[in-house]
């Protein structure tokens, strides 16, 4: 059962523990994981993901690839609010010996399908797991979750050919359209054009969405999947949604808050969620 | 002369699949080269060809992998560990998955396609990825024997492959050992240690080198990692002396990972046949092969070296 209240909160809490498990490291990526938190959100607690944390190895699973893994602390929260992990690991993210990589290991954490990091390569991964899962599966969903400056990876869009190509209905594809990477704005660094357009030019199911409204979201990660083509979700989305002085800012990419900063950004995402958060 | 050993992989691909094992192939246009073609033949629901496009071939063999696929990729090994290689380092090994990676077209027995399409640098940054293993067949036989051994091995494997026919070494049902070399000839008075091609160009070395009352141990040494350094090194503690061949470069190939162990445990004289630092070129297999000092005369005259 969708309940939009319960993703709200439930994005809120992954924000508040985004920004405390990077205060507590010390270093880390806040504001694509703050873009994303909605989108993360909606997908483990938002009945999109059918999933168990109990058995994440479960065959019926649906799985989820986090393409933009510097993202990684929105995941992590989400795998502790779902009872994956130990909420104790949090704190230790990034540390020597940490179950929690800077960067997901699967090898490492349960409920991660596959490492990664390395920018552009999700796609091609969750392209052939969502083949396999159609040539001998049971009807399990591949989703990946993309960054908009890593489409300027050239593998990216291979990976949109041949999901187009193979026709993987089994696909989507979540874009994080924050429209900033870490030098600076996209259309600055590198202008990714139309995106919607891009992949509709490539032969995937194309739906825009404000990614910081989980209805809107829940609509088109549940919509009917249109048999032999695979789909994409570009959601808008602001850096470093939720804190203020974070907000569609390059500089919070890859740096982490101080500890006023922390106690800062935690007192503006309690007060504009309201009650039912930490 | 015998096959090729990229004939052996469509073929042996198929016996799999026949077996029960659960293999599909991905290639990136090269499939009639590499003869994964003759394994979609028969199985077009279990190959998938990416087209022109390694790095994303890579990625899905590795998702296929994730899913309890055994995903073989084909290409050329220029461009199957060059164009991929930080796929194959962050997403196949970081991952550990069940992707065996067997391009064809390695060394300069390429031929006439010449130097860009000649991989000489494969062996060594393959050979430096964690969890990966590093297989160099000499011959049709043993190819199937690598290709076979990977299947059944869990974890990434590099398999190198060749265009030109190869004289055969083993017997065909030949089963491979996963970090065995093999001593093909036994003598005590230099080493001769060889791997893909240049395993039969060691054995004619050894048989000029017998005209001449020199004893030459010959040791494929098939798989590069890991490396059996038991058998490398019975047998330099007995002639005191090494020669590593490759049709690849000498830095940080086979040579070099022998040399690694060696001058750590028992430094031995030792010259390292292969190529020098270069690209290769245009030109008739064999006679690239003499060219570059990969033949038989010159492993000989390095043993004679380093008898003197």
């Amino acid at each position: 059962m969708f309940d939009a209240s319960v993703v709200r909160a439930q994005a809120a809490q992954l924000r508040v523990l985004i920004i405390e498990m990077l205060t507590a490291a010390g270093s880390g990526h806040p504001g694509g994981s703050l873009s994303s938190a909605d989108i993360v959100s909606t997908l483990y607690f938002g009945d999109v993901l059918r999933h168990d944390p109990h058995d994440p190895e479960d065959p019926s699973r649906d799985r989820f690839v986090l393409s933009k893994g510097h993202a990684a602390p929105v995941q992590y929260g989400a795998l502790a609010l779902a009872g994956y992990i130990d909420k104790a690991e949090l704190p230790k993210l990034r540390s020597l010996g940490a179950m929690l990589q800077g960067h997901p290991d699967a090898l490492q954490t349960p409920g991660i399908e596959v490492s990664t990091g390395s920018l552009g390569q999700g796609l091609s991964i969750a392209c052939g797991m969502a083949q396999a899962l159609k040539l001998d599966g049971e009807g399990q969903r591949v989703f990946c979750l993309l960054g908009d400056g890593e489409l300027q990876e050239g593998q990216i869009w291979e990976a949109a050919m041949y999901a187009a190509h193979y026709g993987l209905d089994n696909l989507t594809a979540i874009v994080d359209n924050n429209n900033l990477q870490i030098d600076g704005k996209t259309d600055q660094v590198m202008d990714l054009g139309d995106i919607a357009r891009k992949f509709e030019a490539f032969g995937w199911d194309v739906t825009s969405v404000d990614g910081h409204d989980v209805e809107a979201l829940h609509e088109a990660l549940t919509l009917a999947l249109t048999p032999n083509r695979p789909r994409v979700i570009v959601a808008m989305t602001i850096k470093g949604c939720g804190v203020s002085f974070m907000e569609d800012k390059a500089q919070w990419h890859g740096n982490a808050p101080s500890a006023d900063q922390a106690i800062q950004a935690c007192d503006e995402i309690r007060c504009a969620c309201g009650e039912g958060i930490l | 002369m015998g096959k090729a050993t990229r004939a052996a992989y469509g073929e042996t691909l198929i016996e799999l699949a026949r077996e029960g094992l659960d293999v599909v192939a991905i290639d990136a246009d090269l499939s009639g080269s590499t003869t994964t073609a003759k394994f979609g033949a028969e199985y077009p629901d279990r190959f998938f060809n990416a087209g022109i496009a390694e790095a994303n071939m890579t990625g899905v063999a590795a998702g296929l992998a994730k899913e309890g696929k055994i995903a073989f990729t084909g290409s050329f090994a220029v461009f199957g560990t060059g164009r991929a290689w930080e796929q194959i380092r962050n997403t196949v090994c970081a991952n550990n998955l069940d992707v065996k990676i067997a391009p064809t077209h390695a060394g300069v027995t390429v031929g006439p396609d010449g130097g860009s399409h000649q991989a000489l640098e494969d062996i060594t940054i393959m050979r430096v990825l964690p969890n990966m293993r590093v297989i160099v067949p000499a011959d049709h036989a043993s190819a199937k024997a690598a290709i076979r051994l990977a299947a059944q091995t869990s974890g990434p494997f590099y398999i190198r492959l060749g265009r030109m026919d190869a004289v055969d070494v083993y017997e065909e049902g030949f089963e491979l050992e996963l970090g065995r070399a093999y001593v093909l000839r036994e003598g005590s008075d230099v080493t001769i240690a060889a791997c893909g091609i240049e395993v039969d160009q060691a054995l004619k070395a050894a048989e000029l080198l017998e005209t001449e009352g020199v004893q030459a141990e010959v040791i494929d040494v098939v798989s590069v990692k890991p490396l059996d350094v038991e058998t490398i090194l019975a047998s330099v503690r007995k002639t005191g002396r090494i020669v590593t061949c490759e049709e690849h470069s000498v830095l940080g190939g086979m040579g070099s990972a022998i040399s690694e162990v060696l001058s750590e445990i028992y430094p031995v004289p030792t010259r390292r046949i292969g190529i020098v630092d270069t690209f290769g070129q245009s030109g008739d297999p064999h006679d690239l092969i003499e060219h570059y000092r990969l033949d038989s005369a010159s492993i000989a005259a390095a043993a004679r070296e380093l008898l003197t």
